[in-house]
């Protein structure tokens, strides 16, 4: 934990900006450089920053979900967004398409679920060995 | 069925590696199927009753019922490999079941013994299986049947033959391998009567049976299956004279019958089929009630030790008219099952196309033996003058006696009416055995004959035997020592021999120091990439000038300076910040030559990894120099022979025009297919979705292991 007025003050404006940011990161990255995987590492990043102002456990209280099952449930998201295809009797993970553009999200499908699932997994482990290794 | 027939289901498994999920019927599947079943139905009840109130009756349901689909599917299946899964499978639930007592370590002990014993077959098994499917071009059993001549004349015949002998000799039980069924008497009672008498050892004589007509009835066949049968016939008689438990007496008779079973699968003739077939039916019969009244007597009186019973007949006259009855079929006295078998026996041994005499002789001993054996288990504890035991004997609940009682009446019952079983039966299974239709005729009485006079000497004999144990127990005693060299003792030697040479690997290998690992993983990884390098392309140095424009070269330098600040640094932290830099540069390298992906990600981790880094760095020691200059140019030289080797590969990489046609592919198709613009993102979570899974679950398996070092480690500083 480091004593900062600056970046305790920083942290609370950066922390939104930085989820958004792994978020946008996240959608757009069908179609733009970004993804599920580097979305996850500026989400936890974020975390991580404020883990470092306002020490582990105020961090893990803000998060309102524990890193490992972050984790569980990426994995599960991956694993499921594999298996809808199984329903319509196509190969595990075929990509499926919902027709229409939603809006803020764009073209939804299961790839985009599975890349959902990565980002989960990825923020879930960094922040789970920051906060471990914060804590003790 | 009884017509020769046989019948065929199959459901595609994995239709890629040939394998399906196919089950074929004929006369010989059918017998052990019906074995199986019947028995099964009759232990389970009897399980019912003998583990009462048990707190885990429920598990040994499960694991019985296991064994049970897995034991039916070895004989029923059609495909090899189907059969060795479910061959694996009975050798597992085996071993479930041995160790069903799994607070004693006997009991674990003897699991474990069986199953590497039998799983070490069952993977020369498979070997035999693989190689065997090769030369005949299919793995169906029904096609492999009627290609013998072609695998008999190959080159790989032999190989194929002892690979599939040494799995079915483990499994049967067959000396050298014999030790591993008397150990299992661990198990509950019901489970030695069903798997290690009954069904589960009876797997390698089925295997044996089931590929005679496509190995059989060649000379190392016949030698080797003869040779081995003979002599587990014998070792198991002998060995299970000198017995005083009744389930170890029983365990080793049983051992003696799969060898008697073998020995005339080896004869190989009609004759020896016909009583390889009979006799496998009454050893079942009789041998699993016995084992089921070995049960009920220890039930009732505490002990299985023979010295210690006798005269129970009185207290439980239904269990006792059973033993009586199955003890008589044991002896083959007529007018039981048993009787009928082993006359059949005596002719095969005698008409036996090589050493008819020898083996014939060999034959007599054991038997006599049996006999012996018989009264052993019958005679003894259930008539003569009463003993005291543990806890007064009584009757035991109908569940129990049921068992028994019907294993022995249907010898008595087949044994009068021979015709309820050669037509129905026996014909069938010697005809698939023998790949030619039979006709089987049995009968109680065939006249006053050699092989009948033989009988009758055997039974005196056999008394004789009996009556002179007490001088049988003095030579055991005697001999105890020679058993101290015996197979038990080169599993024994060859386990504690592994487990020296793992410690030795994890004393070499597993240093506990970073630093060595490092060099290890590192070491290998050179090696492996400078082989490969020389040996199937050569170095390759530049093709190209080094034309580089300004700011290239900036990141250059300003990566080389940060690394070798990095190495000369005098503090951690500095050495971390220098790394950062390095990888920033990479970075920027990336977004120079249009990665912008990789340029993100590459940043975000460097970051990450610098909080990483400065939070282990927190809780160090302060940074000394302890290595000497020894270590340190060791050091330098690794580090120097892998930045020389991976620059070589890149160049040596680049250095030729990609040829490749999956990135055109995946170029043109990341649109169309999966509906993406950017290409790198679509082959992660479309095209490659697999890998990235896979990669996804290591980095959860490894978040997690991290976790739990930490957490591990803070849990024994706070004590």
């Amino acid at each position: 934990m480091i004593r900062s007025l600056i970046l305790s003050i920083a942290v609370r404006i950066l922390l939104p900006l930085l989820l958004l940011f792994s978020l946008f990161l996240l959608l757009r990255g069908h179609n733009e450089p970004g993804g599920g995987f580097v979305g996850g590492l500026v989400a936890a990043s974020g975390f991580a920053l404020y883990a470092l102002a306002h020490g582990a456990s105020t961090a893990q209280l803000k998060m309102h979900i524990e890193p490992h099952t972050l984790v569980a449930v990426g994995l599960l998201t991956a694993v499921g967004s594999g298996l809808f295809s199984l329903v319509t009797g196509r190969p595990f993970m075929t990509g499926l398409w919902y027709g229409q553009r939603l809006p803020v999200i764009g073209k939804a499908g299961t790839p985009l679920l599975f890349d959902t699932g990565v980002f989960l997994v990825v923020m879930g482990m960094a922040l789970l060995i920051v906060f471990s290794l914060m804590e003790e | 069925m009884s017509g020769g027939e046989a019948i065929g289901l199959c459901y595609p498994w994995v239709p890629s590696l040939g394998v399906t999920l196919s089950f074929y019927l004929d006369g010989l599947s059918l017998l052990f199927a019906l074995l199986i079943c019947g028995i099964g139905a009759l232990v389970l009840i009897y399980s019912s009753g003998y583990l009462k109130g048990h707190r885990h009756l429920g598990r040994f349901y499960a694991f019985i019922l296991l064994f049970m689909a897995s034991m039916l599917g070895t004989v029923l299946a059609d495909n090899l490999l189907t059969l060795f899964v479910f061959w694996e499978l009975t050798s597992f639930s085996s071993y479930l079941l041995i160790g069903f007592e799994h607070g004693r370590e006997a009991s674990r002990k003897a699991a474990l013994q069986a199953l590497l014993v039998t799983g070490a077959g069952g993977l020369a098994l498979l070997a035999g299986f693989l190689m065997l499917g090769r030369i005949g071009g299919s793995l169906e059993l029904s096609v492999l049947l009627g290609q013998g001549e072609l695998i008999r004349a190959h080159l790989l015949y032999l190989p194929v033959l002892i690979l599939v002998l040494a799995g079915a000799f483990t499994k049967s039980a067959q000396f050298p391998f014999h030790f591993w069924l008397p150990s299992a008497m661990e198990a509950p009672t019901p489970v030695s009567a069903y798997l290690h008498s009954a069904t589960m050892v009876k797997a390698g004589v089925y295997l044996l049976a089931r590929l005679s007509p496509v190995l059989g009835g060649t000379e190392a066949w016949h030698c080797l299956l003869t040779v081995t049968g003979g002599i587990t016939m014998l070792t198991g008689a002998v060995l299970a004279v000198v017995q005083t438990d009744l389930k170890r007496i029983l365990a080793y008779s049983t051992v003696s019958a799969l060898g008697t079973l073998t020995l005339l699968l080896g004869l190989g003739t009609t004759q020896a089929v016909k009583a390889a077939a009979v006799y496998l039916l009454v050893h079942a019969l009789y041998k699993g009630a016995l084992f089921l009244i070995a049960g009920a007597v220890d039930h009732a009186t505490g002990t299985r030790n023979v010295a210690e019973l006798g005269g129970l007949g009185r207290a439980m006259p239904i269990v006792a008219a059973a033993a009586a009855l199955a003890a008589l079929s044991m002896a083959g006295l007529p007018p039981l099952l048993g009787f009928i078998a082993k006359e059949l026996v005596y002719e095969a041994k005698l008409q036996a196309p090589q050493a008819a005499w020898l083996i014939a002789a060999a034959g007599v001993l054991a038997n006599i033996l049996a006999v012996a054996l018989a009264a052993m288990v019958s005679l003894g504890p259930f008539f003569g003058t009463k003993k005291q035991t543990l806890s007064e004997p009584h009757e035991v609940a109908p569940t129990i006696w049921l068992g028994p009682v019907v294993l022995a009446g249907l010898g008595l019952l087949m044994g009068l009416f021979p015709a309820l079983l050669d037509r129905p039966l026996i014909a069938p299974l010697v005809s698939a055995v023998r790949a030619e239709p039979t006709v089987v005729e049995l009968a109680l009485w065939h006249g006053v004959n050699p092989v009948l006079l033989l009988s009758l000497c055997t039974v005196l004999a056999g008394v004789a035997v009996y009556a002179g144990r007490p001088g049988l127990y003095r030579a055991a005693g005697r001999c105890r020592t020679l058993a101290g060299w015996g197979p038990a003792s080169w599993y024994d030697l060859a386990l504690a021999g592994m487990l020296r040479s793992a410690q030795l690997q994890t004393r070499i290998l597993q240093s506990g120091y970073l630093r060595y690992y490092l060099m290890t993983v590192l070491g290998a990884a050179f090696l492996l990439v400078f082989y490969t390098l020389v040996a199937k392309s050569g170095f390759r140095g530049m093709t190209g000038g080094a034309e580089a424009l300004f700011h290239e070269w900036v990141i250059a330098v300003m990566i080389l300076v940060a690394a070798l600040f990095a190495v000369s640094a005098r503090s951690r932290l500095a050495s971390v910040a220098a790394l950062g830099v390095v990888g920033y540069g990479v970075a920027l390298v990336y977004i120079l030559f249009g990665a912008p992906d990789l340029a993100m990600t590459q940043f975000c981790v460097e970051t990450l990894s610098i909080i990483l880094f400065v939070l282990v760095l927190y809780r160090l020691p302060r940074f000394t120099t302890l290595s000497g200059g020894r270590a340190r140019s060791r050091d330098i030289l690794v580090a120097l022979a892998n930045g020389g080797i991976m620059t070589t590969l890149v160049l040596t990489a680049t250095s030729e025009p990609v040829q490749s046609r999956i990135g055109r592919f995946f170029a043109q198709n990341a649109l169309v297919q999966a509906h993406g613009h950017n290409v790198v993102n679509v082959i992660l979570v479309d095209f490659r979705g697999l890998d990235t899974l896979g990669e996804i679950t290591v980095l959860a398996v490894a978040s997690l292991g991290v976790y739990m070092l930490l957490k591990g480690r803070a849990g024994k500083e706070d004590k």
